[in-house]
């Protein structure tokens, strides 16, 4: 997961050496390119992150356990420094703005609640705050993780112009993982039971 | 493959021209896929001759028009205009072309004649964005005739003193400094003089977020992102957006008394 982030290290570094955006690989528009690159690695790693456990159920494959939460730090790591340089250098550092950016376009508002959801994912990572928290109510706030990838899913959907396929990929991805777990099912009933 | 064309230069800006080699590589083309370098790459296989330009509709003259004849019909000028995309992202481009008014007068309007619209060439096995639902295809556009008959409204054939590369829009396209990138419709094929709006690409794509008239308004956000501010390509930070992209002295007076909230 580093690698993605080193490639973009060195395209700024060869910018920085003289080189032209488009030939360091970063298009006319270094900024642009860079939010997006930022964002999709960010969403890719939360896929991924998300697919551990299913994948895990489906195969087998207990190693995998061991990847989730680097897979899910990573994530964060990606989606933090996507809105860092859409706030440093789209938004001018101006949170006036930003804060009109985000009431205003709902696009910019899914995008900063997916990462307001993995915000307090990443903080109660390491293991100590896990255990403070207890394994149960660790497991249900991380479920957290999904409806960030909901909003995540929606807010590249909404980035494109005209009718593109990727985003629609990665819906379905996300659709496609959400139906391998159990628990939306068992949420389903237990909301739709009738009450006495 | 460009080969010159000399013109006349008409208009200069006191703004440095963005470089030919990021103009003809940072292309919104969908006809050549959606990645903005993607046109560079692709638009080779676009066949520039024999290339002949219908004007029809609702004119005393309707013609075909072989390209060749066309660059050597009218005077030939060099413009140099703002673009912005309405991706909020802008340049500076040295266009060299004609006003679109001059062959519109050639073809003699009639006096139903309201609206003007274009079409780009349809051939998949030449476009290959074609195959792929991106839009519907052929892209179409249109203007209000006054805003067709405008002097700023041109009809390009080159840029940087040469003829356009295919990613440009070649051999033929339209330029509307005054309204969003995807107004000027590139490798037109077709214009058709009508009574009535005609349809118009983006429009058809996404109504509630491209308009007809599509005047680059900095007080009209687009759904998405707001319209307020544009990079010009080249620069670190973004600059305020100017009304009608700064040509409101010529045209603001087209829409007078037009709430441009309701017709963006």
């Amino acid at each position: 997961m580093a690698l993605p982030l080193a490639v973009l290290v060195a395209r700024w570094g060869a910018m920085a050496w003289g080189l032209s955006p488009r030939a360091a690989g970063l298009t006319a528009e270094p900024v642009a390119e860079t939010i997006n690159q930022l964002g999709l690695w960010a969403l890719r790693a939360l896929w991924l992150t998300l697919a551990v456990t299913p994948l895990r159920a489906v195969t087998g494959w207990n190693w995998l356990a061991a990847w989730r939460r680097p897979l899910g730090l990573w994530c964060f790591a990606y989606a933090t420094l996507h809105l860092m340089v859409y706030v440093g250098l789209d938004m001018l550092g101006d949170l006036g703005l930003l804060w009109a950016d985000v009431v205003k376009h709902r696009f910019i508002l899914l995008g900063m609640a997916g990462w307001v959801m993995l915000l307090p994912l990443a903080l109660t990572s390491p293991r100590a705050v896990a255990r403070w928290l207890g394994g149960r109510r660790w497991r249900v706030l991380h479920r957290l993780a999904y409806v960030a990838g909901l909003a995540v899913a929606v807010h590249f959907l909404l980035r494109v112009k005209g009718f593109q396929i990727e985003p629609w990929i990665y819906a379905g991805l996300l659709a496609l993982l959400l139906g391998l777990r159990r628990w939306p099912a068992r949420a389903i009933m237990h909301w739709t039971r009738p009450r006495a | 493959a460009q080969t010159p064309l000399p013109a006349r230069r008409t208009r200069t800006l006191d703004e440095e021209p963005t470089p030919f080699d990021t103009v003809t590589h940072y292309n919104n083309f969908y006809e050549f896929g959606t990645g903005k370098e993607d046109p560079a790459r692709t638009a080779g296989r676009l066949r520039l001759r024999p290339w002949t330009v219908r004007v029809e509709g609702m004119v005393a003259k309707p013609q075909t028009i072989d390209i060749d004849q066309l660059i050597r019909q009218f005077p030939l000028e060099e413009r140099v205009y703002r673009l912005r995309c309405v991706e909020a992202w802008s340049m500076v481009i040295p266009w060299v072309g004609f006003p679109l008014a001059a062959l519109l007068r050639q073809v003699e309007p009639l006096g139903s004649a309201k609206f003007v619209a274009f079409e780009t060439l349809r051939d998949p096995r030449q476009m290959p964005g074609q195959t792929t639902a991106a839009l519907q295809w052929p892209y179409v556009e249109g203007l209000r005739l006054d805003e067709a008959m405008h002097p700023l409204t041109m009809l390009a054939v080159g840029l940087y003193g040469r003829t356009l590369p295919a990613q440009n829009g070649a051999p033929l396209r339209l330029v509307v400094p005054w309204k969003y990138g995807f107004k000027s419709i590139k490798s037109i094929v077709r214009i058709r003089l009508l009574d009535r709006q005609p349809p118009t690409s983006w429009n058809l794509s996404a109504p509630n977020e491209y308009g007809f008239f599509a005047n680059v308004n900095p007080d009209v956000d687009h759904p998405r992102w707001t319209q307020s501010r544009e990079r010009r390509i080249g620069d670190w930070f973004p600059r305020r957006t100017l009304p009608f992209n700064g040509y409101g002295a010529e045209v603001a007076g087209l829409y007078r008394g037009m709430n441009l909230a309701r017709y963006y």
